[in-house]
């Protein structure tokens, strides 16, 4: 930490999972000065109403994101193909348990 | 000659008006805590004591069988008639006063509710049951944050290790035992302390080792609880805590 007068430790991303099995999903964010603290917190600001059977925390520094102006080369170019989902093909007729 | 149930009563009180007393305690960190998510924390910790106490207090009212409820032995007794630890009433002092307090508390009540999940006293064993997985992560809080401040900077390091110094002195009042143990450990109900300070001994010694400090030596303890005998802390924190029941009698919303 660099600036001195922030004594709250560094910022870490909250990721939930409400069962076994199911992805993990953000939840939120905390601050924290190392690992164990950064799960404690988690669990006490984000699990305390049956949220969760697993916590991930993660040091918000070590998150890649895209950036709003990637918006229109990475989003823009599957808006016109509908082929991708598979809801864009019809169900052969007489096929069972698909 | 003092009956079972009157021994089960008392027993009930103790249990019961530690985790009252304590709860009590955190709840005055509600808002001051040192970081918003620390604040939350120790405020949670509160929470999970009342749930306790009231476990506690409601099986006591029902014993006694005189139509009193829970509320009414948290908010209508005077201090004379508490048993808790001398350690839970401890002023909150600053976080590490807090931290150093809460995890010897916390070791002794793991270790006792741990033993207690045997009880032959059904609703003792399922409340010992249900709290110990409480308690444990109250114990882990309190110890990873006693390893942070004692292996931290000089400074945290030289405070929480004069926490544990001026607290030591009444961490002997959590094994004392008297005719209400004796009855109750011969029944099965309640468990023999000194097994318990054993194993309490090897947690403390383990995390203040890790922490880096130094266990204070057992000189002079103050003792007192099981006859009800208090600090002058005790009364403040009532006035505090019963001050709704004394102004306003009765009073509902």
């Amino acid at each position: 930490m660099d600036n001195i007068k922030d004594n709250q430790g560094d910022v870490w991303e909250v990721f939930v999972q409400s069962k076994p099995g199911l992805p993990h999903k953000h939840a939120g964010s905390l601050h924290a000065t190392d690992k164990e603290m950064a799960l404690q917190n988690a669990r006490d600001l984000y699990t305390r109403r049956n949220e969760g059977t697993c916590i991930w925390v993660v040091p918000s520094n070590f998150i890649v994101s895209s950036l709003p102006e990637d918006s229109e080369s990475f989003f823009d170019p599957s808006d016109d193909k509908i082929y991708r989902h598979p809801t864009h093909y019809v169900m052969p007729e007489g096929a069972k348990h698909i | 000659m003092m009956t079972q149930q009157d021994a089960l009563i008392n027993y009930c009180l103790r249990l019961g008006d530690s985790s009252l007393i304590l709860g009590q305690r955190m709840a005055e960190w509600c808002s001051n805590g040192p970081t918003l998510e620390e604040d939350i924390a120790l405020t949670n910790v509160s929470l999970d004591l009342f749930g306790q106490a009231r476990t506690m207090l409601t099986y006591a009212a029902n014993l006694e069988g005189k139509g009193n409820t829970e509320d009414d032995l948290a908010y209508r007794r005077s201090e004379r008639e508490y048993y808790n630890t001398l350690l839970s009433e401890r002023p909150n002092g600053h976080f590490g006063d807090t931290i150093a307090r809460n995890f010897l508390h916390d070791a002794f009540l793991y270790h006792l509710y741990t033993a207690l999940k045997n009880s032959k006293d059904e609703t003792i064993a399922a409340h010992a049951a249900k709290s110990i997985k409480e308690i444990a992560y109250h114990l882990r809080h309190t110890g990873e944050w006693v390893v942070r401040l004692g292996d931290g900077t000089e400074e945290s390091h030289q405070k929480i290790q004069q926490s544990f110094d001026d607290l030591w002195m009444f961490t002997g009042d959590l094994f004392e035992m008297n005719e209400v143990d004796d009855i109750l450990i011969k029944a099965g109900v309640a468990v023999d302390l000194n097994d318990i300070k054993k194993n309490w001994d090897s947690t403390v010694n383990e995390v203040l080792q890790r922490a880096t400090l130094q266990r204070p030596k057992d000189d002079y303890m103050q003792t007192g609880r099981l006859q009800g005998m208090h600090s002058e802390y005790l009364g403040h924190l009532l006035t505090d805590m019963q001050y709704l029941q004394r102004a306003y009698p009765d009073a509902t919303w």
